[in-house]
């Protein structure tokens, strides 16, 4: 068992949604404190990945990543704000043609 | 325009073993040739994933130690991961004693948005514990590639001077590199002649060597669990913004 931290998640859970999580703000459903998943507590080493509030030590999210499937609780937490391109914004760019490099 | 191909599934890939160096007796190099890289930004990390004949197979994330786009010297394609082999394990002993030029590895990536420098205009403190330093070093040749002027200060604690990674490149660097500054900081042994006997980061250091608060740098912390917590804790009492601290901390001591 390893201690790390919320940007270690990256990975197994930009397998799942499709931006970055780890620069997300999730807030806490025990203290109620918000905070960046990249600070989160975490335990693994993967395919287990338990983190936890860094102000009060509740579980916010539990990941299991198993053969087939990815099994995300996220029961700890209340919301997740989510940064995102502004919309409206070219900052993702145009879809690209199909076949284009 | 393969950089703004920012969506789609992240999936595994196979990069090869291109080059290796030893950055100290148990720090090493690993340079890749990654197909269909897109880039990435300093402070981002891949996956790696060893897989076993039987099956088992272990994962780990590491820091992405080169820049993007390279300096000249990475060539396309190329992604560097600097690892610190760790004891018992089982994923950094194969990368750091085992893995061989011409070999295969597997990884994922380029991920993490929260730990990066996005070349903005405030100046910038890097307080590294360790190899800690590895992703702070893809932000000082980031900075490098482009020019930056953005005041750099990087605070880097190691065990001896001996265990200092990319040393030469650092020295080169603070000479080529308008506005950076690096300060050492030994745990176990300094230099001959060193002003100070050896010792952890205190406030005296993060006080003297980092940007005053008013300054309202962009701070990234990253090094073991006790190293980052004790270097935040110190910049927050000293009137750091807590919002600008961004830390990234890979458990185990230093």
């Amino acid at each position: 068992m390893n201690e790390v931290d919320g940007n270690a998640m990256a990975g197994d859970l930009r397998e799942i949604f499709a931006v970055d999580l780890t620069a997300a703000v999730a807030t806490c459903a025990g203290c109620r404190e918000p905070c960046v998943v990249a600070t989160l507590r975490v335990w693994g080493p993967a395919p287990g990945l338990v983190a936890r509030c860094p102000s009060c030590d509740d579980v916010v999210l539990r990941l299991v990543r198993g053969p087939e499937r990815a099994w995300l609780d996220l029961r700890g937490a209340i919301s997740l704000q989510v940064p995102l391109p502004l919309v409206g914004s070219l900052a993702e760019g145009p879809a690209q043609p199909v076949g284009e490099a | 325009m393969a950089r703004a191909a920012v969506s789609g599934r992240l999936t595994w890939r196979a990069g090869t073993v291109v080059a290796a160096r030893w950055e100290t007796p148990s720090v090493r190099t690993l340079v890749l040739q990654v197909p269909e890289w897109s880039g990435h930004l300093p402070g981002q990390h891949v996956d790696v994933r060893l897989t076993a004949p039987d099956g088992y197979s272990a994962q780990r994330s590491y820091s992405i130690a080169s820049a993007w786009p390279g300096d000249g010297q990475i060539e396309s394609g190329r992604v560097e991961l600097t690892v610190q082999r760790v004891e018992d394990g089982e994923v950094s002993s194969y990368l750091a004693d085992v893995l061989e030029v011409g070999q295969p590895l597997e990884l994922r990536g380029p991920v993490g948005g929260w730990f990066v420098w996005r070349n903005e205009p405030p100046p910038v403190l890097l307080v590294a514990g360790g190899s800690g330093v590895v992703p702070l070093m893809a932000m000082i040749r980031a900075r490098g590639d482009v020019r930056g002027r953005q005041p750099f200060r990087l605070i880097y604690s190691a065990r001896t001077p001996q265990d200092v990674c990319y040393a030469g490149e650092l020295a080169r660097r603070v000479r080529d590199d308008p506005g950076l500054d690096v300060r050492f900081v030994y745990t176990r042994k300094t230099p001959d002649g060193w002003p100070d006997p050896p010792g952890r980061i205190t406030v005296p250091i993060l006080n003297t060597y980092g940007w005053p608060p008013d300054f309202a740098p962009d701070v990234f912390v990253c090094g073991p669990t006790a190293f980052v917590e004790t270097a935040a804790d110190i910049l927050v009492a000293l009137g750091h913004d807590p919002k600008k601290i961004r830390t990234e901390r890979f458990g185990g001591t230093q």
